[in-house]
């Protein structure tokens, strides 16, 4: 075959040649916008905490009556005493070198203190959404195929109402009745934190964490399964209408398999997007389920340096959530040809 | 095509139950497993360490004694390390910690203090007069050092190990601050290596365990997540340490404490609302600590802000220089009605700037200076003064300016903001409008810096020594430029005032001392520039079944937690019926999962059914 068509296989060997610029353009263009935007963010964190009301030194000191001797001296350990474009220029220089700085509150370099409560975020947050992602996809798909009848509208309602929640108060319900026990009903789980304080081994150490995520864990996916839900239930009703979905049922398929075949993969493309949107925001996004159950992550982390403000933490961990919104939209940007050949083409 | 498609599909659609299948396989093992681990680990604790929990809520910046300033890392640490002296919890009176007993020279100028035999450090090295040497020294020489603690040694000339066992501090000018230095002496061995004092030192990699002197070692310790401290099996005094083990787990969120505490989850909560001590207050097995506090609450007005050298700062309204405006608008205030509606009745009305609950210092005024709750004579004082009522209700300063005054209320304290609330309407009845301005401690303090604000709130922890708290209202705590640091809490002046404090702080004369004390709040009092409204009590709540015997200061009445001791953790005892009401709630807690799992599982399987059979039906 190739041998008789030589010209048709050097066309498509050039055609690839042309695929691979292409995609390499691509490739290189969404990477370099990221970079753009990483910088762009870079010089905004400096800027913007440095709007923020409040003195750290002062915060810092507020407990005792300190004299000015001190807290000069704090302001000097600080650097806070230098000019504003010395200390923009030591904080640039320091982040191309993928230094954050020492925070002023915990007197630990900043990296230090978010790689210690990443993981913590990472497994209660990267739960939640996988959970609720899978949840919201499998309901949406259902609400979507049978758009009006009881299932769509029960599905829908219960959502609608727990995404309008207020996250704190599920929260906080939810350990009263389950963690502090309610009547007759015991206490079940515990109120805060990711594990006991003495828990030996792999095992338990596994269980007992997994014990402490079931609570928050709960919170979060309730709160958030709803976007999932919706998103994929208006694409499936975009889709419903297709003529190709006419064709598969007029090739004598199972409506089912119309759904599951036919409809779902094509109504999964925006949702895609979606999920690698909010897994970009999935370490800044549990800070209010942080709070309330008082889960050593980088949320509650977050909101302790902004009542400072702590500037070196707080302008790292912004640029350290940034960076990660910023990396999953170029991921969702790489894989999105992949998924749909229309963007490739 | 159709059949290949089909015989794809039917394994397909497993997939999701399977999943879920999976997931709730995976929910029963986290309900129902741990809750073995937990009853069996609970079986083991008959002949395990006893502990104690406390949840706490503050932020906290490090352990470090030298630089942390923080209400709770320095409460923590008086557990941690030993100072010179202490205070008895019944009497008040200054007591021997490290130093057995103390003497001072003829001149006054050198005070000599015997360190105790035979007390270890927690790692078994010797505590010596060397360490108490180097610690002071340490703090007067090296910048990052003194920042907790440098106004203590300020006055301080030489500090001299003359042997083991006995150290001497000669200071330039006699000062009674020696018998109460709040600082804590750490270990020479440990901490002489260090380079950077704003670090703890660190012994093979980790700065944990923190050695001390005191009757419990921090062992570990995860960022505002949890600290644990272990009992210091050497320790001398007989009234403890009781417990092996006292735990402190952080909650952001004060409700899900109280859950904690009813839960059993935690032995002990400090910090308390109001409205949670009442609805604690009906739980079994729970009692309500309502001690008398060491902490006032209160405002400051604007006197009209100015540097050391008298250049104006900020924008204060121009009529608050008058003494009499300011006077007048402590007596519109109803600080009854304060304790009452903002403190829910658990806080005491307040006068002296010093609090009741240190009753040597503790001021009151006479009927001459007395100014109580009385709007009719603010209004009189007013008239008086030039003050005409505007026809909309506000008057203007003879000057004429309206006095249209702002007041800034920390938005984070809902005591603050119900207090806050109250004076607008109290002020307007004698013809000031407040606008008040709640907002973060943040922009409090930058509106303190600035001087642009009129009335500000403001409240103090007073120490057993007084003049901490009186020193930030000294002349020359105000800042040398605008902008420039001030330790001043209210911008006040006044020479007569400046002169109290520098003889109280020399007078060796505790009756004499009071004396000076009592007139230094008089003149704060009168001049109604920083006005005590409450004396706030501490609202706590512990678990009876856990642990008892916990001795507050004072003793009696006083708190249990913040102490200016150590005494109540000293002397906390486990309760030992506790294991057996520990075990029934989780067993309970095991039968209640079990239910849950099997209902969600019917739930889903019902839900699968109902699903398929609906399939099925098209």
């Amino acid at each position: 075959m190739r041998e008789t068509a030589p010209s048709a296989s050097a066309a498509a060997d050039e055609s690839g040649g042309g695929r691979v610029l292409r995609a390499a353009r691509y490739v290189a263009g969404r990477v370099v916008s990221a970079l753009v935007s990483l910088f762009a963010v870079m010089v905004t964190g400096f800027f913007l905490f440095r709007l923020l009301p409040g003195d750290p030194v002062r915060a810092m000191t507020g407990d005792q009556p300190i004299g000015a001797e001190q807290i000069a001296a704090m302001r000097r350990e600080f650097g806070l005493d230098q000019p504003l474009w010395q200390q923009f220029l030591d904080y640039c220089l320091n982040v191309l070198r993928f230094d954050l700085g020492d925070s002023f509150l915990y007197r630990a370099p900043v990296a230090e203190l978010i790689a210690e409560r990443l993981w913590a975020t990472i497994l209660l947050a990267g739960t939640a959404t996988v959970i609720a992602a899978i949840l919201g996809l499998w309901l949406g798909a259902h609400s979507g195929w049978r758009n009006g009848e009881r299932v769509d509208r029960i599905n829908t309602g219960i959502a609608l109402t727990l995404w309008s929640v207020p996250t704190f108060w599920l929260g906080l319900l939810l350990i009263t009745v389950f963690a502090g026990g309610l009547g007759p009903l015991p206490s079940m789980f515990p109120t805060r934190g990711m594990g006991g304080t003495d828990t030996v081994g792999m095992l338990p150490t596994v269980l007992d964490v997994a014990h402490h995520m079931v609570l928050p864990v709960t919170t979060m996916v309730a709160v958030i399964y709803a976007q999932y839900l919706m998103i994929m239930r208006s694409s499936l009703l975009d889709e419903k209408g297709n003529d190709y979905l006419l064709t598969a049922r007029a090739k004598g398929l199972r409506d089912a398999l119309v759904r599951r075949q036919h409809a779902v993969p094509n109504a999964l493309l925006p949702t895609v997007t979606l999920i690698f949107l909010n897994l970009g925001q999935v370490v800044a996004g549990s800070i209010l389920v942080e709070t309330v159950f008082s889960w050593p992550g980088l949320g509650r982390l977050f909101y302790e340096g902004l009542a400072v403000p702590d500037l070196p933490l707080v302008q790292g961990m912004f640029l350290f959530f940034s960076a990660s919104v910023i990396l999953m939209n170029l991921l969702a940007d790489l894989v999105y040809p992949v998924l749909d050949p229309r963007v490739r083409g | 095509m159709p059949h290949n498609t089909v015989s794809v599909a039917v394994p397909r659609h497993r997939v999701l139950p399977r999943f879920l299948a999976s997931v709730t396989a995976l929910a029963i093992a986290a309900i129902g497993l741990p809750v073995k681990v937990a009853a069996s680990a609970d079986g083991a604790d008959d002949s395990a360490d006893t502990r104690l929990t406390i949840a706490v809520s503050q932020t906290i910046d490090t352990w470090n004694p030298f630089v942390t300033p923080y209400l709770l890392s320095t409460s923590v640490n008086r557990l941690v390390y030993h100072f010179l002296t202490t205070y008895d919890p019944e009497t008040d009176e200054v007591i021997g910690a490290l130093a057995e007993d103390w003497e001072v020279s003829a001149d006054e100028r050198t005070w000599t203090y015997h360190i105790r035999q035979d007390l270890e450090w927690s790692d078994g090295e010797p505590v010596t007069a060397h360490d108490a040497a180097f610690t002071f020294t340490t703090i007067m020489e090296e910048e990052t050092a003194a920042i907790a603690n440098g106004d203590q040694v300020e006055n301080f000339d030489r500090v001299t190990a003359v042997d083991d066992h006995t150290l001497e501090i000669e200071i330039d000018e006699p000062q009674v601050i020696m018998e109460h230095l709040s600082v804590p002496i750490v270990p020479e061995h440990v901490w002489s290596g260090q380079e950077d004092f704003g670090e703890l030192p660190e012994v093979d990699g980790s700065a944990y365990p923190i050695i001390g002197s005191g009757p419990f070692e921090l062992v570990e310790y995860e960022t505002e997540n949890f600290a644990r401290l272990e009992a210091n099996d050497g320790y001398w005094r007989e009234e403890g340490p009781n417990f092996d083990e006292i735990v402190l787990e952080w909650f952001a969120d004060k409700d899900a404490e109280i859950e904690a505490l009813r839960a059993g989850d935690v032995d002990f909560v400090e910090g308390l609302a109001p409205a949670q001590v009442e609805a604690l207050r009906e739980e079994p097995n729970i009692e309500v600590n309502d001690g008398i506090g060491r902490r006032w609450e209160g405002f400051t007005i604007n006197p009209g802000a100015e540097t050391t050298g008298g250049e104006p700062v900020g924008d204060g309204h121009p009529a608050l220089t008058d003494e009499t405006l300011r006077q007048a608008i402590m007596y519109a205030i109803d600080k009854d009605q304060v304790v009452e509606r903002s403190y829910g009745g658990h806080a005491i009305p307040a006068e002296g700037y010093i609090p009741e609950r240190y009753a040597d210092y503790h001021w009151v005024p006479d009927d001459d200076t007395r100014i109580d709750h009385d709007p009719e004579h603010a209004n009189a004082m007013l008239d008086d003064a030039g003050y005409e009522l505007g026809d909309d209700g506000v008057r203007v300063s003879p000057n004429g300016d309206p006095l249209e005054l702002r007041m800034h209320v920390h938005a984070d304290d809902p005591r603050r903001v119900t207090t806050g609330e109250h004076m607008e309407e109290w002020l307007a009845d004698i013809g000031i409008d407040v606008a008040g301005h709640y907002v973060d401690p943040g922009q409090i303090g930058e509106q303190l810096d600035a001087g642009e604000y009129d009335l500000i709130f403001t409240g103090w922890s007073v120490n057993p020594d007084p003049s901490p708290v009186l020193n930030i209202h000294r002349c020359d705590t105000r800042p040398d430029e605008p902008g420039g640091d001030r330790s001043s809490d209210s911008w006040f002046c006044d020479e007569e005032y400046d002169d109290l404090y520098d003889q109280q702080i020399a007078e060796y004369d505790e009756d004499r001392r009071v004396e000076l004390v009592a007139e230094m709040q008089e003149i704060l009092y009168t001049s109604a520039v920083v006005n005590v409204i409450a004396y706030s009590n501490s609202l706590e709540a512990y678990r009876t079944d856990r642990v008892a015997g916990m001795q507050p200061q004072p003793d009696p009445g006083g708190q249990l937690w913040g102490q200016d001791g150590y005494w109540s953790w000293l002397t906390a005892e486990p309760v030992t019926a506790h294991e057996q009401q520990r075990t029934s709630p989780t067993m309970l807690a095991g039968i209640g999962a079990a239910v849950l799992v099997v209902l969600v599982g019917i739930g889903l399987l019902m839900w699968r059914r109902r699903a398929a059979t609906m399939e099925d039906r098209e």
